[in-house]
């Protein structure tokens, strides 16, 4: 069996990438878009963490503690924005969101 | 300090990381979606494990499956709609998404096929013990003015979400 390398990590990365990506684009629930973006940042923590231990020191581990924080906050706001539009228009599906449409 | 069944784990792991994520993407009910996207987030800190980051699967688990999706869950309780599962749950241009999603696909594939040679295989420096006190040390050493700011970015990050989730201020 093949020892597993860097690249094995970063292809499942590169898979998490994309499924989030397509849920992004596809999806109407505000809720799964905002899922598929927890995806995302996962897919890129993943590759953070990989290259840390192929170069063998620390600093992709430290980046990949700040991105979580970015991550917590940038869902607490995105909750904070649903909340407030379902109050005001009654639905969660990102295609009647189009007041700001031309 | 030798691993144990390596391949195997990595296998498994990933694949129970993809096939959620898959679900996760794919349900109707956004409950279920949360429930894969545990399982998902799970999976990815086992990967952390195997990647010799102990430190960084702890907080996976702890913030991202702890703390994270008890907020997604109540906010999905908060806003729970019927009908939402009986609509449409894709959106109509969506073979246009799966396209760009392709396209960034094969995108990697191509860079990771040319750029083989860049990743060393097998044989990986290992870095030493006692990650936890490691990371610590960077935090308040070289990082010190980022984890300032980033403590600010959550102070500003639950003003925004008080403000915003409250009828009236």
């Amino acid at each position: 069996m093949v020892p597993i390398s860097t690249l094995h990590y970063l292809v499942v990365a590169a898979a998490l990438f994309v499924l989030g990506v397509i849920g992004v684009l596809t999806r109407r629930n505000v809720v799964i878009v905002l899922m598929s973006i927890e995806l995302i940042l996962n897919a890129v923590n993943l590759n953070l963490v990989a290259f840390s231990r192929m170069w063998g020191n620390l600093h992709g581990q430290v980046f990949s503690i700040f991105i979580v924080v970015d991550a917590a906050a940038e869902a607490a706001v995105g909750l904070g924005i649903l909340i407030a539009f379902f109050r005001n228009k009654e639905t969660i599906n990102v295609d009647e969101i189009d007041l700001l449409k031309w | 300090m030798t691993p144990v069944a390596t391949p195997f784990f990595f296998y498994f792991l990933s694949a129970l990381a993809i096939i959620s994520g898959v679900l996760v993407i794919t349900r109707r009910n956004a409950v279920h979606s949360a429930l894969a996207l545990i399982v998902t987030l799970l999976a990815v800190s086992g990967l952390y494990l195997m990647l010799y980051a102990p430190f960084v699967a702890g907080v996976q688990i702890i913030v991202y499956a702890g703390g994270i999706m008890v907020l997604f869950l109540f906010v999905i309780m908060l806003v729970n709609l019927e009908r939402t599962v009986k609509e449409h749950q894709f959106n109509r241009i969506w073979p246009a998404g799966v396209l760009a999603a392709a396209a960034l696909l094969g995108l990697f594939v191509s860079v990771y096929v040319k750029g083989k040679t860049l990743f060393p295989e097998g044989d990986i420096p290992l870095p030493e013990a006692s990650n936890t006190q490691q990371i610590a040390v960077m935090l308040y050493g070289n990082y010190m003015f980022a984890f300032e700011i980033a403590s600010l970015l959550l102070l500003v990050a639950i003003l925004g979400a008080v403000i915003m989730a409250k009828k009236r201020i």
